[in-house]
């Protein structure tokens, strides 16, 4: 499942600000213990958002003033 | 000149005359000048003078003849023109009635260009302050292109080999042609109606400077300001910059360009995202190591009233040795003050002084020393201790005279 932009940019603020507050050194074990864990799982999240390769290609079609999803097959592209 | 035959002409005679004698001595010409006093008349006809620095011949356009023109008339600019030189009557003006009028030096297109871009600008369609950054990873791109075009080709390959998790949404439109411009402002527009899209890429392979003309399209340039998602143009394959790419948020030369945008960001993030990893396991073996330091230095403190604990032994042994060795002095001190004092002791005693000569009487039986003569009746029962002995006597006379006694 692809990750939405919005979803994808807050977690990397987010990842941004655990990565601070753990450098900072200015918070407990059991609080950084937390805030690595959390940030791993936001990396690795990130992370696998972007190594995602199921990819989908559409074409975007008008039909009678509504906008419609069809398949695009693209691998006669690939070949040429 | 015979004044008998004279022929006496009109004012429209003799104005159709000259016209007669312009028309066919000159009749069509091309003519270059700069444009002074431009006027287009409500009826859609455009009046104007051509001058170079001696002279000014008036012109007229009529509106069948500029309905075409592609870019606009105006004062100072310099034109050549192909009409025909003709008289006005009703003013007995001479005129040039123009039928075709280019620009000199730029072609008509690059001069509407010109002008267009001109429009625009002073519009704020290229303010730096209204181009919006790309999003910080595309995870969905909208592609306005031919799909039959060598563009959406390149854009594919690229990202499918270097970023496959974009997904795409194509609008394929005609990119060159009449309805070109507009049928990619319209895709553009339709593509910001779709939603879901982190950006569009509006895209043309190379071609001719005419070929790409849809994308130099006031509308499309419009469609491109007006789209919320932000844009990046790709068009052509070489530098030749359309105002599709001036409008546009980013404009790269060519559409694979486009893709490998998205490429790098993703490489970047990639990059970025590994950085992150690396910063927090520093950051908490940093913590961690940091406490066993701490954890360390308490062990210390622990350890330490231990070590106290010790060194007050070793101190109380100490001062203990030196209590023994002080007692025992202080004995010895007291053992030998002690002699001392028995042998003053002995030199005191009464039985040393028996040695000496001196003797101890008692009256007997009570045994009580007498100490005084008066203590002594005749008749009473004395022992007398001696040195190394005694004897008992029996008292035959008392004197109570110290000197009587004779001693």
């Amino acid at each position: 499942m692809t990750k939405e932009k919005p979803e994808f940019e807050e977690d990397l603020k987010k990842l941004q600000k655990i990565v601070e507050e753990l450098s900072s050194g200015k918070i407990t074990l059991g609080e950084s213990l937390k805030k690595y864990e959390e940030g791993v799982k936001i990396a690795q999240s990130c992370s696998f958002a972007l190594a995602e390769a199921q990819r989908k290609v559409e074409l975007l079609m008008k039909k009678d003033g509504k906008l419609a999803l069809e398949k695009f097959d693209d691998s006669d592209i690939e070949e040429k | 000149m015979q004044k008998a035959n004279r022929h006496i002409y009109t004012v429209s005679e003799i104005t159709q005359a000259i016209k007669g004698l312009l028309e066919s001595s000159i009749g069509e010409i091309w003519l270059e000048g700069e444009i002074s006093n431009f006027k287009a008349a409500a009826s859609g006809h455009f009046y104007f003078s051509l001058k170079d620095q001696n002279s000014i011949i008036l012109a007229a356009m009529f509106a069948g003849a500029n309905k075409g023109l592609k870019f606009k008339l105006e004062d100072g600019l310099a034109v050549i023109c192909f009409g025909k030189v003709d008289v006005y009557g009703p003013r007995g003006q001479y005129q040039i009635i123009v039928e075709q009028i280019e620009p000199k030096g730029l072609g008509a297109r690059q001069l509407a260009f010109e002008q267009l871009k001109k429009k625009l600008a002073q519009e704020g369609l290229f303010d730096l302050g209204h181009k919006r950054p790309l999003p910080q990873m595309p995870f969905s791109a909208g592609i306005v292109t031919s799909v039959k075009g060598a563009a959406v080709r390149d854009i594919m390959q690229i990202l499918k080999k270097g970023a496959p998790c974009v997904d795409l949404v194509l609008r394929s439109v005609r990119v060159q042609g009449e309805t070109a411009a507009v049928e990619i402002a319209q895709a553009i527009e339709d593509l910001n109606n779709f939603g879901k899209l982190d950006l569009i890429i509006v895209s043309r392979g190379g071609g001719s400077t005419e070929d790409l003309w849809s994308f130099n399209e006031e509308i499309v340039a419009r469609a491109i300001y007006n789209s919320k998602l932000p844009v990046v143009s790709a068009v052509g394959h070489q530098i030749n910059t359309t105002l599709s790419d001036l409008v546009a948020d980013v404009f790269v030369e060519t559409p694979s360009a486009a893709a490998k945008i998205i490429v790098d960001k993703k490489n970047a993030l990639i990059a970025q995202l590994a950085g992150f990893k690396h910063e927090l396991d520093f950051s908490m073996n940093n913590t961690i190591s940091d406490l066993e330091n701490r954890l360390t230095a308490f062990t210390h403190m622990l350890k330490s009233p231990l070590d106290r604990l010790r060194e007050k032994q070793q101190q109380a042994d100490e001062l203990f040795e030196e209590l023994n060795y002080n007692m025992r002095h202080l004995l010895e001190f007291a053992l030998e003050r002690r002699n001392s004092l028995v042998h003053r002791l002995e030199a005191l005693s009464p039985l040393s002084i028996l040695s000496r000569g001196y003797s101890l009487s008692m009256l007997i039986p009570e045994g009580r020393i007498a100490k005084d003569i008066s203590q002594i009746k005749l008749g009473d029962k004395i022992k007398t201790v001696l040195h190394k002995g005694a004897f008992i006597s029996l008292v035959q006379e008392v004197f109570n005279d110290e000197g009587k006694a004779g001693i």
